[in-house]
């Protein structure tokens, strides 16, 4: 786990190093601070749950095992990309391991993780949904709509809700009345659990828990992480809207040294072995950014493919002819959702 | 008229402050308005000036914020309400259209939805969701009004008229104009002001009229340069400012005179604004025309991430440049 979180450090900070140098575009948002999340919580689940989390997706990518090489040629917009420069750094997905995306419209993946664990309840399959989102997400409808139906139906999902604080540049008192997510869960009679976002083993526990009660027919469960982004919301944010201050008492939490400490404590490993740890992972970093730096650029004659998994002709052209293996990413859902 | 030369962002937040100035019923609301000072920074600084009640910081809740503002526009107010991007407000989609779009006929006239919709469409690499524009849906709308302005002083004179109307307006502003500069006139609103539904002939020409609007409008007027230049080509360029209502008399008058017309947008080709713009124009100037209507518009394809696949998408300027010599 202490080897994941520092992975996600130094991918973020090659991430936006590299959009300074504007080989990244669009809107990418940061992991740095939140690492403890995704990596304690797909941690205590079986690598075979299924996993969606929002934009922020960096983290729930690399937690998953995902190639930081084709993570971050992703993020360049090239054709070895996860999802071959279509998706960009908020659309990660490899659905192969289970890991079916960023999601960039807040709140959407939230009936989908509930449709998704309906499915698994219906073809009789022990896998668990895990669906991240933040606290923002839950001033939107279809959250209520996704945790109704989750609760009405027993769905094996574990909604993951990492309390930041802040839905970008809205503080959470603007924007929820009730400062515990967990509150919400209540009144959909599901189970919660609050946990300490900045402690890796906090959040393990709950999620395993939470996909323990799920595993049992018992229905969704609801996990409030409390975290803290280090960064900005996107690399466009100013940051008008908090104070340094903040960030420095925050920032003391850091999960990655709490659980090195924490690690070197227990004499589980030491302090040279850590060092290691940062050492080899900024080296898989750097082969990450030249990877991805080198690897060529999509074909634009295939700009049409994917747009179906069935191709139609566009603009009047002709059909373009796809192989119907899964290589071409149509992966049907329930098969894939082994 | 004294002018003034401000950027298209600056533009728009001039509208809001000086009408919320004027008229204390016009409240802001959505999302990051405040503290972030909105996701394209218009509405900076203005909950400092107006205070909380007015310059209102929402959940992330788009049909809540179109529903609660079209309650609010019952109740008396006159709510402008800011959905980040063109993608988020399909959430809103039901709100806009079963409500705000509504009322005024279903319930026979008793009482209007003075509402302002501010929405913004553009790309640079924000992936297939966050990509998109939807005027021709909104437009397709009867009940609504759909404005798209291309310039700073019609981002201004527009936004001014859209709040003093009495019906709901869907205020479409564009990500890649917001630091575009242009002329501005200063003095008493109704000398700012820009009639909606008044198409404007932004560059007078005799054998070929492109029709734009928003992004499109700079790029049609890149190209008209490039064709007067390279192939002595005559263009007239019309800015449509308000897709609906739409200003048919002048358009029906430029394409009298050049016989031959492009149509310019950002949205899909199929179910796109120029599809029906198309088909009325055919219509009303068939006997006019010289030769078939081009369309300058997106692929059907949802628009990519990477920078490579997308640069070869957006409709620019050489589209239209190219359409233009399809035609002569
Ligand atoms: C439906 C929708 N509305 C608005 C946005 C713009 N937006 C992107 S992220 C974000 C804030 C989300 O906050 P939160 O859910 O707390 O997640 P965090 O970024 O803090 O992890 C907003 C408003 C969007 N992507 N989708
Ligand atoms: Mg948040």
């Amino acid at each position: 786990m202490y080897r994941r979180m520092v992975q996600i450090r130094h991918f973020e900070d090659h991430a936006a190093e590299a959009y300074a140098q504007a080989k990244v575009g669009g809107f990418l948002h940061l992991y740095i601070g939140e690492e403890a999340v995704a990596v304690g919580a797909l941690a205590a689940a079986h690598p075979n749950d299924h996993v969606l989390g929002h934009y922020r997706d960096h983290g729930y990518a690399l937690a998953r095992g995902c190639d930081p090489k084709r993570c971050m040629a992703e993020l360049f917009g090239r054709e070895t990309g996860l999802c071959h420069g279509r998706g960009g750094s908020m659309h990660l997905a490899e659905a192969s391991r289970n890991f079916w995306g960023g999601y960039a419209i807040v709140g959407s993946h939230i009936p989908i993780g509930a449709g998704m664990a309906y499915a698994m309840q219906y073809l009789q399959r022990e896998q668990v949904v895990l669906d991240f989102f933040g606290d923002g997400a839950t001033g939107n409808g279809i959250f209520h709509e996704g945790l109704n139906m989750a609760a009405l139906w027993d769905l094996p999902v574990v909604f993951i809700c990492e309390n930041n604080l802040y839905g970008m540049g809205a503080t959470l008192a603007e924007e929820s009345p009730v400062k515990d997510m967990i509150i919400k869960a209540e009144g959909y009679t599901m189970p919660s659990l609050q946990c300490d976002g900045m402690d890796v083993l906090s959040v393990y526990e709950a999620v395993q828990k939470a996909t323990e009660h799920c595993r049992s027919g018992k229905g969704p469960f609801f996990v409030e992480a409390l975290t803290y982004r280090f960064r900005g919301h996107s690399m466009a944010d100013p940051e008008l809207y908090r104070d340094k201050e903040e960030v420095r008492r925050w920032r003391a939490l850091d999960p990655i040294p709490r659980f090195g400490q924490f690690c070197v404590d227990r004499r589980i490993c030491s302090e040279q072995e850590l060092a290691q740890v940062a050492e080899d992972v900024e080296q898989e970093m750097l082969e990450a950014v030249r990877f991805a730096g080198s690897s060529p650029w999509p074909d634009p004659s295939t700009i049409d493919k994917w747009i179906y998994a069935k191709p139609i002709a566009t603009d009047g052209d002709a059909v373009v002819e796809q192989p119907a293996s899964a290589e071409v990413g149509a992966v049907h859902g329930a098969e894939a959702a082994r | 008229m004294t002018m003034a030369e401000v950027t298209y962002r600056d533009a728009v937040r001039s509208a809001l402050r000086e009408e919320m100035e004027r008229n204390d019923r016009i409240i802001l609301m959505g999302e990051s308005i405040t503290g972030y000072g909105g996701s394209y920074a218009v509405t900076k600084g203005l909950v400092d000036e107006f205070g909380p009640k007015r310059v209102m910081e929402t959940p992330i809740a788009e049909a809540g914020i179109v529903g609660f503002a079209v309650g609010a526009a019952m109740g008396g107010l006159i709510p402008v309400a800011e959905l980040m991007t063109v993608n988020f407000a399909l959430l809103a989609l039901d709100q806009i259209v079963n409500s705000a779009a509504k009322f005024h006929y279903m319930f026979g006239g008793q009482f209007s939805v003075p509402l302002v919709v501010r929405t913004v469409s553009g790309f640079g690499q924000l992936g297939p969701t966050h990509s998109q524009t939807f005027e021709g849906w909104f437009a397709s709308v009867p009940g609504l009004k759909v404005v798209m302005p291309a310039t700073p002083a019609d981002a201004k004179g527009l936004l001014l008229a859209s709040m003093r109307d009495p019906d709901p307006v869907i205020f479409i502003e564009h990500s890649l104009l917001y630091s575009t500069r242009g002329e501005v006139p200063e003095g008493p609103a109704a000398s700012v002001e820009v009639p909606i539904g008044k198409a404007r002939v932004a560059r007078e020409g005799s054998d070929v009229t492109i029709i734009g609007y928003s992004r499109m409008l700079l790029q049609a007027l890149h190209a008209a340069e490039v064709l007067d230049r390279e192939d002595g080509i005559s263009c007239e360029v019309i800015d449509l400012r308000t897709l609906r209502p739409l200003d048919y008399p002048t358009l029906v008058n430029s394409v009298r005179r050049t016989h031959r017309l492009v149509l310019c947008g950002e949205d899909w080709r199929t179910g796109g604004f120029g599809g029906s713009l198309l088909s009325e124009l055919q219509d009303r100037c068939f006997d006019d025309l010289d030769a078939p209507i081009q369309r300058v518009a997106m692929r059907d394809v949802p628009l990519p991430y990477s920078r490579e696949l997308e640069r070869t998408l957006i409709p620019s300027s050489e589209h239209i440049v190219e359409a233009v010599r399809r035609l002569s």
